[in-house]
């Protein structure tokens, strides 16, 4: 094995990730006095929180409705569809409120009603009184709200003169013989040297991996290193099986239209210019929840009501809203449609189809952000050293479905969250205990293995592979066959990752080396989420089975949980869903019918 | 005589040519900048010609076309790939810009691609972009105000207040501004350049930051402000369509109205 010169480093926690989690996180671990570092491979304003544009759930209640965070559970959990657990979905939509107003005191530029406060706009499956009328929920920042939120958090960050390791790419966790998770071991891609972080909590903040898929709205970086490092580590994986499909991804691009552009009066039609979510949907219509829309688009097509020349998509109209409503709201897509498809959303619609967007499986945690696995009868079971957040995780918050807004709330909620407890748990400045040398031993022979890898296949061949087998058999319909078919595919694919090869030998800015890295995490993780959606025999929230079109709350309202092993063999068990609520100043919802 | 000599890797040579392998109807000839610090050569153009018929639209879908098929090596920072999270700023067809907004059918001829200009290249297309962090870290860009929010609320500001800093808090930093202005090229140890000016302007022109006249002493500089001789390069580069020279206008107008 290669010689590599290592560097140590010690603080009281260490966060891996510097999303809109992870940068929480961070500020609430700093501003509290523990020596924190953060790793990310991109510089922070880079990471994919950027991208969120319609805006972050919380009943504020500006816009004179009435509103609560008790509809906001209640919505948050329908829309789940009896998978999210509502523990864990109490605890976020009450934080909601501080954990926003707390946005704006940092400096987040929330665009404003006439009275100065926080602007609010409809979103999708959010509503009054249990699912009366459609709520105006969303707090935004025009149209790039995770841009203003992610930017804030730096910025606080900065203030708090937190240590950042950017552009560091994270290889693996560092786990003692007593499975006691210690930190992590990282590469610096300026100049190659690896660098060992010790920390008494390590925190997952690397988000999801949506490039998992063929066409997705997520970013190139979207590989969700974290997973799969937690595979790695002989841990399951929750939920993976749940993937969400935005109703409106550019056609072809695959770039984001938010929902907020529905939520200001959008809507979709087809072929025959009909408002066909009216038939989906009586109430909600085009603000339905997400899989509830883009199953809607889907058969639409499949029906033969498609629009273009191949009928393959869907159109989205705006243009009958105020231009100068427009230029406020929605400056953002109104600049996407225009460069990505060249349209004036002014005057003509928007070509869209449901594109990969978010991964409502991940890493399992209970609400502290401790990452929780099963031993044996204790499916609470916490893992000493290790917590997780944001798209990383699996509170599970969102469950099968999440709705539009509540991915910005996670993160902000659950960052906060975990710096509290860590705050609470981890002593500053304590010792750590001594590493025996083939923790490390183990991570570097697997990155030697890589950076030498001499095979003839290429990183981008496989992972297009890849990608294409996910987009045909883990879609937005899926039957036995296909699955089937998809397991096989897949496990073969992952296979020829063995013959991969690649041409840059350098330490420097290796990104040949890191795609190479990037394509393993996501391997791993497409087999899981692929067998994940084997097994399951239903069909609730995403996860919609074209051979039990039903939801099958006796047999099914049970998380599921995958192992991987190095074999790349899965081993496949449950988790209870927490149907108990946190306190009782809510009831329990019981499961029903979801009808928008 | 004095003799004068260029810095070591500062001549350019011609690299490596890697020609179509098939037919094609719409070939497009891509020459990009590559160097690595691994060696000692001196920077080389490599030109790939590609097949537009099978490559997206943008020239980052080019760059990623040509590693993910013909050069795993060549290096570039990418992300989001929509234009907002700034990461792959370069410099194409002569213009500072973001590689994922730049549509190929606007480029006549070749597409000619180099690193941002005036900048420590860590390889190829990737700049050092780390002093223009620390610039932007030294004009404390967070929101400064002694007078706290009543517990448990929001600071309010009304629409008009809150339309003054549009326009500036969008900004992506991906410094293609900075890296366009000659002032910035000869000063950049000085002088803090638009994107960073912006920021401080974003936080002067936000109602609810109440630090305006420490954030103007601060900038009250001969480098870090009055370097900008509005050359308006910043402007008329911007891929977000923002406008870094009216932000330092108004700083500079600040200044003048408080003498």
């Amino acid at each position: 094995m290669s010689e590599y010169e290592i560097i140590d480093h010690e603080h009281d926690v260490v966060v891996v990730g510097a999303g809109g989690a992870g940068l929480r996180a961070t500020l609430g671990m700093v501003s509290g006095g523990l020596k924190t570092a953060c790793i990310t491979k991109v510089f922070p304003t880079r990471s994919h929180t950027v991208a969120a544009q319609g805006g972050i759930g919380a009943a504020l209640n500006n816009m004179g409705e009435n509103d609560s965070w008790q509809f906001h559970m209640y919505d948050t959990v329908k829309g789940s569809d009896w998978l999210g657990d509502q523990d864990a979905i109490e605890y976020m939509c009450k934080e909601a409120i501080p954990s926003v107003t707390e946005l704006e005191n940092f400096g987040v530029p929330f665009s404003r009603t006439e009275e100065g406060e926080v602007y609010q706009r409809p979103f999708g499956g959010h509503t009054l009184d249990y699912g009366k009328k459609m709520a105006r929920r969303a707090c935004a920042a025009a149209d790039r709200t995770g841009h203003a939120i992610l930017h804030t958090l730096y910025q606080q960050c900065l203030k708090h003169k937190a240590e950042f390791f950017v552009e560091y790419i994270a290889l693996d966790l560092l786990m003692d013989d007593n499975g006691k998770c210690v930190g992590v071991l990282a590469l610096c891609m300026d100049d190659g040297k690896i660098h060992r972080f010790r920390g008494h909590q390590t925190v997952l903040a690397t988000g999801g991996y949506g490039r998992v898929y063929f066409s997705c709205t997520s970013a190139h970086t979207c590989t969700g290193d974290g997973n799969a490092m937690v595979l790695r580590a002989g841990l399951p994986l929750q939920d993976m099986e749940f993937v969400q499909f935005h109703p409106t991804g550019v056609y072809g691009a695959g770039v984001l239209i938010t929902e907020g552009s529905r939520g200001e009066g959008g809507y979709l039609t087809n072929s025959e210019g009909e408002r066909f979510m009216e038939r989906y949907a009586p109430t909600a219509k085009d603000l339905a929840s997400r899989d509830v829309v883009s199953r809607s688009m889907t058969i639409e097509i499949n029906e033969g009501r498609g629009v273009g020349p191949n009928k393959d998509h869907i159109f989205m109209h705006l243009e009958h809203i105020d231009p100068a409503t427009l230029h406020m709201r929605l400056p953002g897509i109104s600049e996407t449609a225009k460069i990505f498809c060249g349209v004036d959303v002014t005057k003509e619609p928007i070509p869209v189809l449901p594109t990969v967007h978010y991964n409502m499986g991940g890493i399992p945690t209970n609400y502290n952000g401790e990452v929780v696995t099963r031993k044996g009868n204790d499916q609470n079971a916490v893992v000493s050293g290790l917590m997780a957040i944001g798209e990383a995780a699996c509170v599970s918050v969102h469950g099968a479905n999440r709705l539009g807004t509540n991915s910005l709330l996670d993160i902000v909620v659950f960052g906060r969250a975990a710096a509290q407890r860590a705050l609470k748990i981890v002593e500053k400045g304590a010792s750590h205990a001594p590493l025996s040398k083939h923790v490390t031993d183990k991570i570097l022979a697997r990155l030697d293995k890589m950076r030498y890898a001499k095979g003839d296949v290429s990183v981008g061949e496989i992972r297009n592979s890849m990608q294409n087998a996910m987009q045909k058999h883990a879609a937005v319909f899926r039957s036995n066959s296909s699955m089937n078919e998809g397991v096989k595919k897949v496990d073969k694919i992952a296979n020829s990752l063995d013959g991969v090869g690649i041409k840059d030998r350098s330490l420097i800015f290796n990104t040949d080396l890191v795609e190479a890295l990037e394509l393993e995490n996501l391997m791993q993780q497409a087999i899981v989420t692929i067998k994940s959606a084997d097994q399951r025999k239903e069909s609730r929230g995403a996860h919609s089975h074209e051979d039990y079109p039903d939801r099958d709350d006796k047999d099914w309202m049970k998380h599921t949980i995958m192992w991987l092993n190095e074999k790349n063999k899965t081993k496949l068990d449950y988790r209870d869903v927490h149907l108990n609520t946190l306190t009782n100043e809510v009831a329990s919802i019981p499961p029903a019918a979801r009808v928008y | 005589m004095a003799e004068f000599a260029l810095p070591k890797h500062s001549k350019i040579v011609k690299g490596i040519d890697y020609p179509l392998q098939s037919e094609s109807e719409n070939p497009k000839k891509v020459n990009v900048y590559r160097w690595s610090p691994d060696d000692d050569e001196n920077p080389r153009i490599d030109s790939y010609t590609i097949d537009l018929n099978d490559c997206g639209p943008m020239v980052l879908d080019a760059l990623i076309k040509i590693k993910q098929e013909v050069d795993s090596s060549l290096t570039f920072r990418r992300s989001c790939r929509e234009g907002i999270c700034g990461s792959c700023s370069m410099n194409i067809d002569g213009t500072n810009t973001l590689a994922c907004l730049k549509s190929i059918e606007d480029i006549k001829g070749d597409i000619n691609i180099y690193p941002l200009p005036h900048m420590d290249v860590v390889k190829d297309l990737v700049p050092d972009l780390s002093k223009a962090y620390a610039q932007l870290t030294s004009v404390k860009p967070w929101l400064q105000s002694d007078s706290r929010p009543e517990e448990g609320k929001s600071r309010k500001q009304s629409p008009e207040q809150r339309e003054k800093i549009d326009g500036l808090w969008e900004c992506v930093l991906c410094f293609s501004c900075t890296t366009s202005c000659p002032s910035y090229w000869w000063n950049g140890d000085k002088y803090l350049g638009p994107a960073v000016l912006l920021q401080a302007y974003r936080w002067i022109a936000d109602s609810r930051d109440e630090n305006t006249e420490e954030r103007l002493n601060d900038l009250e500089d001969t480098f870090k402000l009055y370097r900008c001789h509005t050359i308006m390069n910043c402007t008329k580069t911007c891929p977000k369509g923002l406008n870094p020279a009216k932000a330092i206008g108004e700083i500079k107008k600040l200044q003048l109205e408080r003498k």
